[in-house]
């Protein structure tokens, strides 16, 4: 899995990208600025694309700095109860603020993440029977948990519909005006970079961290804190996406390893290509409709999901 | 000079480890031996670290370790634990690399490259160097961490039970290198062994712990005798000299 090929791959899907759709837009009709199409491309097309791009790579990121710091390969923002903690932290901006800003939302949902995560981590650590499956599962009943509690507060408070209306991912939705907040995931991703060896030498536990100087529990916190900041945005702009971060970073682990430096590139790309190859598919198979991208998502990356379980027995 | 004074170490009531005193010296290859549960590796956790005492001091070349930076200590003391759960996918090139991480932080220059070709080197790794880890035999995996540690360059070297899981010959040829870092380089080695065989060839001094105390502690020919080893296992082991070692003959004891 080269590099070269990935951006080749990324490069030729976004230009499918732009111009699949039910407005039937040529790139040769953008030549006219102030034509009809070239304003769908600029608000509508363009956006939908950057938002694909860094939704996918950042949250394929998240679950890689989650595998790594929880040193579980079945961790990740949806089996972790991240996802769940985040719409948790939705609601009650909602609830808390009449008419939440989407900062004040941003502040009080990333809080939630950030909170939900490290009570799993801190779970996580009690935890005496660490069986790879059985840690997921743990983090799945915890996302449940905190879902309920979600559900609860929302039916009580007559938002729910609302609520899993705009909580399914949905890329349909994005415009110009809506989704700059993902643009907060640019730089974390940066960071995630420039943390990259140390996130590697966390994975290798406390005790080797400590045997090379690293100040382990600094490193598990900040990478925790990127993961958090991610999960808010796409959550708060696209919505929620499963699987994604549970499968992308095996995926590349298989082929490439787990020295972060050299495969975090790697899982950013592959990442926005799953996504991007969701989202045209969602857009195709029942045109002039679509597919909402967490139900696309949803079937591929659990079928990825199951294969990866069954092949554990050589891979774990 | 690493001294240990007076360190003790409770779990529950219990004292693991308890007020142990000792001078590592610079220079040699120290032994610790002892029965299982006799609080070595307590004792080399709290030395290097990765576990606090609960009283008493550890002082590498003066200073307490307590007070050290914890890149500065890693540059000058290394461990290599008794059992290592890795659950990261690296090979064994990567794995060895990271042991430079403490100069490096993971951007390599000529000179780590160097050194970890002869970690590499030294441990017979470089055949499979691009091999996963988890694709190894016990014995080879003991080897890269080895290998690992010892691209970590620092002048206390401290390995509990690094003989697991080898063959004799790779067992041999891990402590003629540990000889060698400590006759040639200047290093200090101080490495937990059950096979007594090993620590009498190889060894300087030897430390004997036993329910949490240091029963023995002194140069190797003092310890190598019927009587101490008797006081230490409870095992009367008959000792033969052969050309200019001493056996221990403890298999039908
Ligand atoms: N985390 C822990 N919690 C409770 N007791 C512990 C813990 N770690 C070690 N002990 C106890 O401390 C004692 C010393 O253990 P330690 O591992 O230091 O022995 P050791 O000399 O290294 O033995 P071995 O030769 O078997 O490796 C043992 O009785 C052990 O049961
Ligand atoms: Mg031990």
């Amino acid at each position: 899995m080269k590099k070269r090929y990935l951006i080749v791959a990324l490069i030729g899907l976004s230009f499918l990208s732009l111009f699949v759709g039910v407005s039937h837009i040529t790139p040769m009709s953008l030549l006219d600025f102030k034509s009809e199409e070239t304003e769908i491309f600029l608000i509508s097309r363009l956006p939908r694309l950057v938002a694909i791009i860094l939704a996918g790579a950042g949250m394929s990121i998240s679950g890689l700095i989650m595998q790594q710091l929880s040193r579980n390969k079945f961790v990740s923002p949806t089996t972790a109860g991240t996802l769940d903690a985040t719409k948790l932290g939705i609601l009650v901006s909602m609830l808390l603020f009449a008419n939440a800003s989407t900062i004040e939302k941003m502040i009080v949902a990333f809080a939630f993440a950030l909170a939900g995560t490290l009570l799993f981590m801190q779970i996580l650590d009690r935890i005496k029977f660490k069986d790879a499956i059985f840690i997921p599962l743990v983090g799945l009943m915890f996302g449940s948990i905190l879902s309920s509690v979600t559900t609860f507060l929302a039916y009580r408070a007559d938002v729910i519909q609302n609520m899993s209306a705009w909580l399914q991912g949905d890329f349909s939705m994005i415009m110009k005006g809506r989704f700059e907040l993902l643009y907060i995931s640019i730089p974390v991703i940066l960071i995630a970079y420039l943390f990259a060896n140390r996130f590697t030498v966390a994975g290798m536990g406390e005790d080797f961290s400590k045997n090379l100087g690293l100040a382990y529990r600094r490193v598990v916190n900040i990478g925790l804190i990127l993961v958090a900041l991610i999960t808010t945005t796409v959550v708060l702009t696209v919505g929620m996406i499963p699987f994604l971060g549970l499968i992308i970073p095996n995926i590349i682990s298989i082929f490439k390893g787990d020295h972060l430096q050299k495969t975090l590139p790697h899982t950013a790309l592959l990442g926005a290509i799953f996504l991007l190859i969701c989202d045209i598919l969602g857009r195709v198979l029942i045109y002039p409709y679509e597919i909402s991208i967490s139900l696309m998502v949803g079937v591929i990356g659990s079928g990825i999901f199951l294969y990866l379980l069954f092949r554990r027995k050589s891979y774990a | 000079m690493i001294q240990v004074r007076e360190l003790t170490k409770f779990y529950g009531k219990k004292a693991v480890v308890e007020n142990v005193s000792v001078n590592i010296h610079p220079g040699k290859i120290t032994s610790f031996i002892g029965p299982n549960g006799a609080g070595k590796s307590t004792l080399l956790s709290m030395v290097s670290r990765l576990l606090d005492a609960d009283t008493g001091e550890v002082l590498v070349d003066k200073k307490d370790v307590k007070k050290m930076k914890s890149n500065d200590f890693s540059k000058r003391v290394s461990i290599l634990k008794q059992s290592n759960f890795m659950n990261v996918r690296l090979t064994i090139r990567e794995l060895v690399s990271f042991g430079r991480y403490p100069y490096s932080r993971g951007r390599l220059n000529a000179e780590d490259i160097r050194i970890i070709d002869q970690a590499l080197d030294y441990m017979d790794l470089m055949g499979m160097q691009d091999s996963y880890l988890e694709e190894l035999s016990g014995g080879q995996r003991q080897r890269a961490f080895i290998a690992m540690v010892i691209a970590q360059d620092t002048d206390y070297i401290l390995l509990d039970e690094p003989l697991n899981n080898l063959d004799m010959k790779h067992s041999v040829q891990i402590m003629k290198i540990l000889r060698r870092l400590v006759d040639d380089l200047g290093k200090t080695v101080i490495i937990v062994l059950h096979d007594i065989n090993f620590a009498s060839v190889y060894s300087d001094r030897i430390v004997a712990l036993k329910d949490g105390r240091v029963v023995k502690d002194g140069p190797t020919d003092d310890i190598i005798n019927s009587d101490s080893l008797k006081e230490i296992y409870d095992m009367d082991i008959p000792i033969k000299q052969l050309s200019n070692c001493r056996i221990c003959v403890y298999f039908n004891s």
